[in-house]
C-alpha cells in the first residue's frame, strides 16, 4: 500500500454502502442482530397490537369455547371462547411494560445503593448485608409474597420484581466505585470543591455505565421471565388482563383438550426472553476486551 | 481441615440469623390477615380479635420475633396457623419429593451441561460449537412452565409413554415413583443445563489457551490425556461452584415446576403458605432453604482442597 492509499484509506472507509455494513454487522454478529430485529417487532406487535387483530382480547365468545384453529380464529379460542392470537398480540404490551418496568426500577435501586454503599464505607457493611439476605431469599418466592401482600396489579408486580434485582445491580456497580474512587481523577474532583453528589454523579458513575447497561438488558429479561411466571402461578396482573403467563396458566388446565392454548403465547414469550439474551450477549462481547481477544 | 469447617459453620449462624429476622420482619410488616383468611369472608370483627389474641398476632412485633426466636433456639419452628400441626412435621412430610425432584434435575443439568460444554469448547468455532451453544441459549430463554406443558403435552397426553402429573411415594414401586419424576427433572433440569453448558465452555476455553495445555501437547501426550488430564482438572474449580449452586438454585426453583405437574412438594408448600399468609411456615421453610445454600457452599470450598491442591485453608 502506498502512503497516497494509506492517507485515503480512512475517507474510503467512511463512504461504505449501508447495505454492507449491514451484512458485516449480520456476519460479526448474527445473535445480537437477530435478537435486536425480533425485539424490535415485538415493540411493534405491542404498539401497533389493535391494527393487526380486530379482535378484542377480552370479548368473550362462549359458542366458541376451546375451538381449536379456525377462520376468524386462526389460533384457536381460550376457555372463555376468547380468541388467542389477540390476547398473545396484547399480552406483547404486559410483557414489555413489565420488563421495562423492572429493569428501571432495579436499575435504578441498584444505582443508588451501590454508589452509596461503595462510596461511604459507613453505609457498605449495612447496606450489602441487607443486599445478602436479599439475595439470599428465593427471588420468585419474595416476588409472590409482595404482590399478595399489596395486591394483584401490573405496578405491584413491577415492584416485586424490581425488588429483586436491585442487589444484582448494586453489587456491580459498588464493585466499580470501589476501584474507581481511589483514582486520582476523584481525588482531583473532589480537591477542587465538587461536592459528594457531583463527584459521584459526573466522575464516578460514567466509568460504570458498560456493565449496567449490560445488566439491565439481563435484568429486562428476566423481568419478561418473571412477569410471565408470576402470573402463570396466579400471582400476576387481574386475570382478564392478556398475559402470555396467565394465558399459558390457564392452557395447563386444558391441555388435553385444548393443547394449542400454549402454542402462541409460550412461543411469544421464548423468542422475547431470547432476543434480550442475545442483544445482552453481544453488548457484553462488544464491551468485554477478554471476550473480543477469544473471538478475534 | 476440621477446623476450617468448624469456623464456616460457625460464620453462617449471622448469615442465617440475619435471613431469619428478614424474613420475619418482611412478612409481619406486608399487609394482610392470616386469620381473616383462614375464618373466611362471613367471620365478625371479634372472632378474628379473638383468634388473633389467641395465636399471639396482636403482640408487638419485637415480643413475636423473641418468642419465636426462643422457640427456634430450643429447636421449635412453631405451629403452623393453617394445618394445625408443628412447622416442621409439615416440612418433613413434604420433603421427599422436592429433595428427590432437585436431586435428579441437578443429574440432569449435569449430564447435559458439562459434556456439551466441554464438547463445544474443544470444536471452538466449529458447527458443533455454534449449534450447541444456540440450543443452550434457547434452554435459558425458555420459561421452565412452557417447557414442561410441552413435554406434558408430547410424552403424556400424545405418546401416553408416561403419566402427566402428580407423585408417588418410593414405596409404591420404583417405575411408579421415577416414571413421574422424570418429566419434572426434565423440565427443572434443562434450563440450569444449559446455562452450565455456557460457563463449561467458557472456562475450558480460558483453560485452552494456558501455557501449560501448549507445553502438554509439545512434550507429546495424547490429546485425551491433554483434555482430561490438564484442561478439564484446571477447569473444574469454578465449574465445580456452579454444579454445588445448581442443587440449591434447583430447590427454589422446585416451586413453578411442582406447580406444574402438581407434586406435594416444599415448593407448593411454600407458595399456599405465602398466598394464606401462615407465618411460621414460610418462616419454616425460607429458613430451610438459606440453611441448604450455606451448606452447599461449604461443601464446594472444602471441594475445592480436593479437586486443586494449591488452595490450602489455614
Amino acid at each position: 500500500m502506498t502512503a497516497r492509499q494509506v492517507l485515503l484509506a480512512p475517507a474510503v472507509q467512511r463512504k461504505r454502502p449501508l447495505g454492507r455494513v449491514i451484512v458485516h454487522g449480520i456476519r460479526r454478529y448474527p445473535g445480537g442482530i437477530a435478537g435486536g430485529a425480533v425485539l424490535i417487532g415485538v415493540l411493534l406487535i405491542a404498539l401497533f397490537a389493535g391494527a393487526l387483530t380486530d379482535k378484542s382480547p377480552t370479548s368473550v365468545d362462549p359458542v366458541n369455547r376451546l375451538s381449536p384453529p379456525m377462520a376468524g380464529h386462526p389460533f384457536g379460542t381460550d376457555n372463555f371462547g376468547r380468541d388467542l392470537y389477540a390476547r398473545t398480540l396484547y399480552g406483547a404490551r404486559i410483557s414489555l411494560t413489565a420488563g421495562f418496568g423492572v429493569a428501571m426500577l432495579a436499575l435504578a435501586g441498584g444505582i443508588g445503593f451501590g454508589l452509596l454503599a461503595g462510596y461511604y464505607r459507613r453505609l457498605d457493611g449495612v447496606l450489602m448485608r441487607v443486599m445478602d439476605a436479599l439475595m439470599a431469599f428465593p427471588g420468585i418466592i419474595l416476588a409472590i409474597g409482595i404482590v399478595a401482600a399489596r395486591g394483584p396489579s401490573l405496578t405491584n408486580v413491577i415492584i416485586a420484581l424490581g425488588v429483586i434485582f436491585i442487589p444484582r445491580v448494586a453489587r456491580v456497580v459498588r464493585s466499580i466505585v470501589l476501584s474507581v474512587r481511589e483514582r486520582q481523577f476523584v481525588e482531583a474532583a473532589r480537591s477542587i470543591g465538587a461536592t459528594d453528589f457531583r463527584v459521584l454523579v459526573h466522575h464516578v458513575l460514567p466509568n460504570a455505565w458498560s456493565p449496567i447497561v449490560i445488566q439491565g438488558t439481563f435484568i429486562f429479561a428476566e423481568g419478561v421471565l418473571g412477569e410471565a411466571t408470576l402470573s402463570f402461578l396466579g400471582v400476576g396482573p387481574p386475570p382478564e388482563f392478556p398475559s402470555w403467563g396467565n394465558i399459558l396458566g390457564e392452557a395447563r388446565l386444558y391441555i388435553r383438550e385444548a393443547p394449542w392454548m400454549m402454542l402462541l403465547p409460550g412461543l411469544a414469550l421464548t423468542l422475547t426472553v431470547l432476543s434480550l439474551n442475545l442483544i445482552g450477549d453481544t453488548i457484553r462481547d462488544l464491551i468485554d476486551p477478554r471476550v473480543r481477544r477469544r473471538m478475534a | 481441615m476440621t477446623a476450617y469447617i468448624l469456623r464456616r459453620l460457625v460464620m453462617a449462624v449471622p448469615v442465617m440469623l440475619i435471613v431469619a429476622v428478614t424474613t420475619f420482619l418482611l412478612l409481619h410488616m406486608t399487609p394482610g390477615d392470616p386469620v381473616a383468611v383462614l375464618l373466611g369472608p362471613d367471620a365478625t370483627t371479634e372472632q378474628i380479635e379473638q383468634l388473633r389474641d389467641q395465636l399471639g398476632l396482636n403482640d408487638p412485633v419485637h415480643v413475636q420475633l423473641v418468642r419465636w426466636f426462643a422457640g427456634l433456639l430450643r429447636g421449635d419452628l412453631g405451629q403452623s396457623i393453617f394445618l394445625n400441626k408443628p412447622v416442621t412435621r409439615a416440612i418433613l412430610e413434604r420433603l421427599a419429593p422436592t429433595l428427590e425432584l432437585s436431586i435428579l434435575a441437578s443429574l440432569v443439568a449435569i449430564l447435559i451441561g458439562v459434556p456439551i460444554g466441554m464438547l463445544a469448547a474443544i470444536r471452538q468455532g466449529r458447527l458443533l460449537d455454534f449449534g450447541s451453544m444456540l440450543v443452550a441459549m434457547v434452554g435459558i430463554s425458555m420459561p421452565t412452565f412452557w417447557l414442561g406443558l410441552n413435554l406434558i403435552f408430547i410424552f403424556a397426553v400424545s405418546l401416553r409413554w408416561l403419566p402427566p402429573q402428580g407423585y408417588q411415594p418410593f414405596e409404591d414401586g420404583l417405575w411408579a415413583n421415577l416414571s413421574r419424576m422424570i418429566l419434572p427433572a426434565i423440565t427443572l433440569g434443562a434450563g440450569q443445563g444449559a446455562f452450565l453448558a455456557r460457563m463449561t465452555r467458557s472456562v475450558m476455553l480460558d483453560v485452552l489457551s494456558e501455557d501449560f495445555v501448549r507445553t502438554a501437547r509439545a512434550k507429546g501426550l495424547s490429546e485425551p490425556r491433554v483434555l482430561l488430564g490438564h484442561v478439564l482438572r484446571n477447569g473444574l474449580i469454578p465449574v465445580v461452584t456452579v454444579v454445588g449452586l445448581t442443587f440449591a438454585i434447583l430447590m427454589g426453583g422446585a416451586v413453578v415446576t411442582e406447580q406444574v405437574f402438581n407434586i406435594p412438594g416444599v415448593g407448593r408448600l411454600l407458595i399456599q403458605a405465602v398466598l394464606r399468609r401462615d407465618f411460621p411456615l414460610v418462616q419454616g421453610i425460607v429458613l430451610l432453604i438459606a440453611l441448604v445454600y450455606v451448606l452447599i457452599n461449604l461443601g464446594i470450598d472444602v471441594l475445592y482442597a480436593f479437586l486443586d491442591p494449591r488452595i490450602r485453608y489455614a
